[in-house]
């Protein structure tokens, strides 16, 4: 039983490895004098694919019914989206205060 | 019969399977976690447009800073392997080894915690707090949600190894802790590029 533990440990290992490596490379990518908004769309690109390989490995998505993947995560990616559209709006907004304010 | 067996086909005549094939359990730890996820999501989208918004942001971390969020991270991402290693032996029956891990994650999950309230301590005694500005009740409220899912998960890891290691509770239970666990890690890969990394400051 625990040789069977241990060997799953070890069937983790890169992509833990790989996480940690992504984080090596965001932190790279901060002390780089890029643009902020280049500098927050290769982070978010990285941040995606670190909780891609979280969510299908650590969380094991990818070994349940694809029936769960389907049900969860479109769903979610359109409700962030949408806060995406909503957002600068908000943002809009702050700018139509009047000077008084 | 195992639970996702029972999950699949039901307990009794009158039950109905699960369509995932998985236990009610897991299936609402699921719907936390996306519920979980928008929250996040909303917070994170807020603080986006109003540091691209703001002009002269405040850009309070130097290299001790990058070096305390690395160690944060490493902690965090080995915690979230630790976990996986006690749901896989709990799921293999080995409950000795499976309680060694739950505890080196709930170990983690405080030293995670320590370091992310020296890391305020740090930005207050520069006078960064919540209400300092755009930043401090950005980044305040952010971590501060952030560190109340890990508090609140080494509690539930604490409630778990007790109840499973009294028998009380099944393998599936340490299974379902896990997947917030690992939730709370996901979360922290935005958090940091997002509210430490595009914060560096910038040496003139």
């Amino acid at each position: 039983m625990s040789v069977a533990s241990g060997n799953v440990i070890r069937k983790y290992l890169p992509v833990y490895f790989v996480l940690l490596a992504i984080f090596l490379v965001e932190v790279f990518l901060s002390f780089r004098q890029l643009a902020t908004g280049t500098l927050v769309v290769l982070l978010l690109l990285l941040a995606i694919c670190s909780a891609g390989l979280g969510l299908m490995y650590f969380m094991h998505l990818a070994e349940e019914r694809r029936g769960l993947f389907l049900t969860l995560i479109p769903v979610t990616i359109f409700v962030l989206l949408m806060m995406n559209m909503f957002w600068p709006d908000s943002v809009r907004l702050l700018h139509m205060r009047s000077p008084a304010q | 019969m195992s639970e996702s067996e029972s999950a699949m086909h039901g307990q009794g005549a009158l039950a109905e399977g699960s369509p995932y094939a998985i236990p009610s359990r897991k299936l609402t730890m699921w719907l936390f976690i996306i519920s979980d996820a928008v929250t996040f999501g909303a917070f994170l989208f807020a603080y986006g447009y109003i540091r691209v918004a703001t002009p002269n942001w405040t850009r309070p971390f130097e290299t001790a800073s990058v070096i305390n969020v690395t160690l944060m991270t490493f902690v965090l991402i080995t915690s979230s392997l630790t976990m996986q290693g006690a749901v896989d032996a709990a799921k293999a029956g080995d409950k000795p080894k499976a309680m060694r891990f739950l505890y080196s994650t709930m170990a983690l999950g405080a030293i995670f915690a320590a370091l992310h309230i020296r890391e305020w301590f740090e930005l207050f005694s520069r006078k960064i707090t919540l209400s300092s500005g755009l930043f401090g009740q950005t980044f305040f409220t952010i971590t501060g949600l952030h560190l109340l899912h890990v508090i609140s998960g080494v509690i539930a890891l604490l409630v778990i190894a007790g109840g499973y290691s009294r028998n009380r509770l099944t393998p599936g239970y340490v299974e379902t802790v896990g997947l917030y666990w690992h939730f709370v890690d996901l979360v922290w890969m935005f958090v940091v590029p997002l509210v430490y990394l595009t914060n560096i400051a910038v040496a003139h």
